[in-house]
């Protein structure tokens, strides 16, 4: 069994989910080969080399692949992958994007969003946004894998393996980067937050959202909405948690004012601990919480935010 | 300029899904099934880069039984001009379905392809990309903006933690995500109308494409179920409990 996996990073530094993926790969067994492919990314090529378990890095530092350019990343992991039985990357939105390109080029299936490895053919995944959970298993030459972070922990670190720099240059040619702009918010994102806290239709509008800053400074959470409350336009989609939104699994997740519908809960029934605040005794998302407290969201939030 | 836009009919995202018994999939019978909400993003956005006179003809395309009709018919009411039929019984994987649009792509040269980024039953995210590295075009993923210009489209990309934009030259493949658009409804007399559209029907097997995957589905079963938690009493007793008992905070 030979695994590539294909780090993710922003060239300066490798980010977590690479250490998940890690993770993931020593459950199917074999050798583990991180490819790096960036631009003046030594460093990232250099924290992948610490990784417990890892047999060999591949670096490909090029301008082609400093934006993480799908066509470019594809065709460099197609080149390699060949050798390999396994390829993963994390089910992030940079491994989404490339990794079913490779997998297309290969003329093999991707098995998308891995939560667990029964062996090296056989892998467990969400369907339906979580509200199913099937069980496949692949007779492709190359198992083409995205794995989900939130269901693996971390690799350790504090290994030295060999970086191998890789010369030939993948330029596909086809697309240009423009520009990047990342939220430079103070809180973390929704999808990565060890906390997170949501407002529901029951926040009545935006303005009000301001209440749950503070709980979140506090927390250091991330702030997300149900559809609801998107759809009542009290906030923007991107907040959006829930089967057509945003899929979170966090330590700890508050949710306030939200009843809980169904396409909601997909979005955030494997959190760890939930926290449901409503007036309504009723809402469905007291069936899921760990701790309900059935009160008027607008007492109770100044209260937790001076209480934590 | 030619917009073809695959779409797919998927149990409505409010019905809660139920696993069968013999853990061989989920129940569709007598489900309310609805078009894809990303593929209604990817019409609608046909549809809007049409009347803003960047397109001139928009094709649908649906593959399965012949209850997609209803899922094409529904995007012809949102204002596509014709749809096609890609008639099959067997489940497909992303691949196959990519491979059989990919023939679609080589028939119909479209200038554009929108397509969701993903369908909410199978949660797989592929065939877009699948469908751009077989035929050679670049690909802008997860959409919250497209703009057309010079023979070339602007795509601005919902990535973790921000926006990214890239530049592919025409033909490319597009893939929707929520912050596209918001979709329309469709009036009656549109709904009308669609009934008389064009909608061609052709047998997936003519294409000459396998529809086996290597991959087989061994079980389906249902998520574990949460134990339902106790109800507090003030916030003092929360803060309390997710300090000492959840110890999460």
């Amino acid at each position: 069994m030979a695994i590539l996996i294909i780090a993710e990073h922003n060239n300066q530094s490798l980010k977590s989910e690479t250490l998940k993926v890690v993770q993931a790969a020593t459950a199917i067994g074999g050798d583990i080969t991180v490819l790096v492919a960036g631009f003046n990314s030594t460093a990232a090529a250099t924290e992948a080399a610490a990784i417990a378990g890892v047999t060999k890095v591949l670096h490909a530092d090029n301008a082609a692949y400093e934006h993480q350019l799908a066509e470019n990343i594809a065709a460099l992991v197609t080149e390699l992958g060949k050798g390999y039985s396994h390829i993963l990357a994390a089910a992030t939105t940079t491994g989404k994007n490339f990794l079913p390109r490779v997998a297309a080029m290969l003329d093999v299936a991707q098995i998308s969003d891995v939560i667990a490895i029964e062996s090296a053919d056989t892998f467990v995944r969400p369907i339906y946004a979580g509200n199913a959970i099937a069980t496949v298993k692949s007779a492709d030459a190359i198992k083409v894998l995205t794995v989900r972070p939130a269901a693996f922990g971390e690799a350790k670190t504090g290994n030295n393996a060999p970086v191998e720099t890789l010369t030939a240059v993948h330029d596909a040619g086809i697309s240009r980067f423009v520009t990047q702009e990342l939220t430079k918010s103070e809180r973390p994102e929704l999808t990565a937050a060890r906390v997170v806290i949501s407002g529901g239709r029951g926040m009545q509008n935006g303005e009000n959202f301001a209440l749950l800053n503070g709980i979140a400074d506090k927390l250091g959470a991330a702030i997300g909405a149900s559809r609801a409350a998107v759809d009542a336009g009290f906030v923007p989609n991107d907040m959006q948690v829930g089967q057509t939104g945003k899929i979170v699994a966090p330590e700890l997740y508050i949710a306030v004012g939200i009843s809980g519908a169904i396409q909601h809960l997909a979005g955030m029934k494997d959190s760890k601990v939930i926290v449901a605040i409503n007036k309504d005794a009723e809402a469905p998302i007291f069936q899921i919480a760990d701790y309900g407290l059935v009160a008027d969201l607008f007492t109770v939030l100044p209260e937790l935010e001076q209480q934590l | 300029m030619k917009i073809l836009v695959p779409v797919k009919r998927v149990i409505d995202y409010n019905v809660k899904v139920r696993v069968k018994a013999d853990q061989s999939g989920v129940d569709l019978a007598n489900v309310k099934m609805a078009l894809n909400p990303f593929c209604e993003i990817a019409v609608e956005e046909a549809v809007r880069l049409k009347e803003a006179g960047n397109a001139t003809e928009i094709v649908v395309v649906s593959i399965g039984t012949s209850t997609v009709q209803e899922q094409l018919r529904t995007a012809l009411a949102l204002g596509a001009d014709r749809a096609l039929h890609i008639e099959t019984d067997q489940n497909l994987d992303s691949l196959q379905v990519a491979k059989l649009l990919a023939k679609v792509v080589a028939d119909e040269q479209p200038g554009l392809v929108i397509l969701g980024k993903q369908a909410i039953d199978s949660d797989n995210n592929q065939t877009g990309q699948m469908l751009a590295a077989l035929t050679g075009m670049g690909q802008g993923t997860f959409a919250s903006k497209v703009q057309l210009a010079d023979g070339k489209v602007q795509v601005t990309r919902e990535i973790d933690g921000g926006l990214q934009t890239v530049e592919l030259p025409l033909p490319a493949v597009v893939s929707t995500d929520l912050r596209l658009n918001e979709p329309r409804y469709a009036s009656l007399p549109n709904i009308m109308k669609a009934k008389k559209k064009p909608l061609d029907v052709k047998a997936a097997d003519s294409f000459g494409v396998s529809l086996n995957s290597n991959v087989t589905l061994l079980k389906v079963v249902p998520p574990a179920t949460r134990q339902g938690g106790i109800k507090v009493e003030s916030v003092a007793e929360l803060v309390d409990k997710l300090k000492h008992e959840a110890k999460v905070i």
